[in-house]
């Protein structure tokens, strides 16, 4: 498939910490539409990597290409405006603002609204239904007046959700969604990924390997900063160098 | 409270200062007249401060060369008070224009040098360049506007209202601005700059137009500063004035923009009837900061107000 046909590409990646090589070489072509799971033990560089993608930290080397686009110098917003959206493993909200400022903040990020100064915001109508549709999706609608502190970490896990999708993106980067999650909580996220419009294409950092499994077919293994399988899940599985480092079998 | 409440409140004690005022001795209506025109100054440094999470420590460079435009041009060359506003403005709106260029790529601590030096920057072009400025011995007799209007501002009284009018102007600005989806940006910067890159703000943006705004509202401080004080000085940019308008935000309550104006009306009076008894009033300025930052943190509105943690 040629170059541009890509949602996602990495070229020879790496990430230097000092001596460390968190991401080191990697390689890595997700197709539009794609739903993959990004796995590993802990340290393994899976949020590094997701940070070179969103561009939150620059490569050491390599090059990255959101839908046939280089953006490997790219800032962190242009690459949004292409359509990346991400989330965080560690909750990273604006936490004395509330649920709907949050989400309105979300909705305007890709819009020239957000430059306008001259009118409040109670004169959009058209931002505030879209940060409450936003909302409603990941069945927040009855907290939008709650500030973030006043939520549960159940919740913030989900308006850390909804932020990434009030922007519409076409390409989704979840880190560990799960994170701190009850089992049921877990279990109500896996559904709502899943739920997902399938035209978005979605990276997903998972630490619980059943869960990943159950979301996506098509699994990469991250382990120091390498990428050692890639495949669909029972490739992965039957992989005998992933079951020894990963699963410690 | 609700948008319409705090509206309300605000423009009651706009009325009230405004109603008072005639039967005020001419000692403490010259005070109220300075508190007027500290808050505006202290409400553009929270723009930065409470609302961007920008601890600026060269504001009064904003609010200096706004003076110093206004006293040069009036005193020198007779402009009146349409080109004094007009320089004014420009020239402290440039100048942030330029230090926000210098300032903005800093955090934390850095963003604080950087911006105490660009303030000393200022003030030393205040005290060494004689031939402009009149180095220390600053610029005397500063002359008030003529509007054309049957009321003379050379009385305390109109310039009084002269005064309110124009920070209410400025305040009713500044209040749509920190309420406007750009105000929310801002918000959302002081919460988490890693969030609101991945949402898709350029954060340098937001905070460049948010330091030009805030030099340009205290500039619009300076110009009515010039003419209420009859003179401009050196002390008019230095750091104190500086870290008293912090102080101002700070006891107030950063974030609000009544805040910074109760702030900056107990200060003015607190000072003024401070040095009545004593000459030491660096040294009540940081007691009452010590008292701010161990008792009130979210300042004096913020421990009032009810969805306190
Ligand atoms: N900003 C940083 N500076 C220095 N070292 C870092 C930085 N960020 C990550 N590291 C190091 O890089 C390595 C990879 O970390 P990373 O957070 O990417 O792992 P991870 O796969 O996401 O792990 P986890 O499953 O625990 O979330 C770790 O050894 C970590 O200590
Ligand atoms: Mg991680």
């Amino acid at each position: 498939m040629p170059a541009d046909d890509w949602a996602l590409e990495l070229r020879d990646v790496s990430k230097a910490f000092g001596g460390l090589r968190a991401v080191d070489g990697v390689a890595l072509a997700v197709r539009p539409g794609e739903r993959r799971a990004l796995i590993g033990p802990n340290g393994a560089g899976k949020t590094t990597l997701f940070n070179l993608i969103s561009g939150e930290l620059p490569v050491t080397t390599g090059t990255i290409a959101l839908f046939g686009q280089d953006v490997t110098r790219a800032a962190a917003h242009r690459r949004a405006a292409l359509g990346l959206a991400r989330t965080f493993q560690i909750t990273n909200l604006f936490p004395s603002l509330t649920v709907l400022e949050n989400c309105l903040l979300a909705v305007q990020g890709l819009s020239p609204v957000k430059l306008a100064m001259h009118r409040p915001l109670t004169r959009y109508p058209r931002q505030e239904a879209r940060a409450r549709a936003a909302l409603d999706e990941v069945a927040l609608g009855d907290r939008a007046g709650a500030t973030v502190k006043q939520l549960s970490h159940g919740e913030q896990r989900q308006l850390e959700i909804a932020l990434a999708l009030a922007g519409s993106p076409r390409l989704l980067l979840l880190d560990e969604p799960t994170a701190g999650l009850s089992p049921g909580e877990s279990k109500t996220m896996a559904e709502l990924v899943k739920r997902l419009d399938p035209a978005i294409t979605v990276l997903l950092i998972e630490h619980d390997m059943d869960i990943a499994l159950e979301i996506v077919r098509h699994v990469t293994v991250l382990h120091y900063g390498r990428v050692i399988a890639d495949g669909t899940r029972d490739e992965v599985r039957a992989s005998p160098l992933v079951r020894e480092i990963y699963l410690g079998a | 409270m609700t948008l319409d409440r705090k509206v309300f409140a605000g423009v009651t004690a706009l009325a009230l200062a405004g109603g008072v005022a005639p039967f005020l001795p001419a000692y403490p209506l010259t005070l109220l007249t300075q508190a007027v025109i500290v808050a505006v100054f202290a409400m553009s440094l929270d723009v930065l401060l409470g609302y961007t999470g920008l601890p600026s420590l060269g504001h009064a460079a904003y609010f200096g060369i706004a003076a110093y435009a206004v006293g040069i041009l009036s005193t020198e060359h007779q402009v009146g008070l349409a080109g004094c506003l007009g320089a004014g403005l420009l020239l402290a709106t440039a100048t942030a224009a330029l230090f926000g260029l210098l300032a903005i790529r800093a955090t934390g601590t850095y963003f604080l040098m950087i911006t105490l030096a660009l303030g000393m920057v200022v003030w030393g072009l205040a005290f060494r360049w004689v031939s402009m400025t009149k180095g220390d011995n600053g610029i005397a007799g500063v002359p008030r506007p003529e509007l054309g209007l049957p009321w003379s501002l050379s009385a305390p009284l109109p310039f009084f209202y002269f005064a309110l009018v124009v920070a209410a102007l400025a305040w009713a600005a500044m209040g749509v601005l920190v309420r406007s989806p750009f105000g929310l940006g801002l918000r959302g910067i002081r919460e988490s700059e890693s969030r609101m890159r991945a949402l898709g703000y350029s954060v340098w943006l937001h905070k460049y137009l948010a330091f030009v705004i805030s030099g340009f509202f205290a500039g619009v401080a300076g110009v009515l500063w010039a003419y209420y004080n009859g003179f401009v000085g050196p002390v008019d940019v230095q750091l104190v004035t500086s870290v008293e308008t912090l102080l101002m935000v700070a006891l107030g309550g950063p974030g609000t923009l009544a805040g910074p104006a109760l702030g900056a009306t107990l200060i003015v009076f607190l000072k003024n009837f401070v040095s009545v008894y004593t000459k030491r009033w660096l040294l009540i300025l940081g007691a009452v900061y010590i008292g701010v930052i161990l008792w009130a943190p979210r300042g004096v509105l913020g421990a009032f107000r009810r969805d306190a943690r």
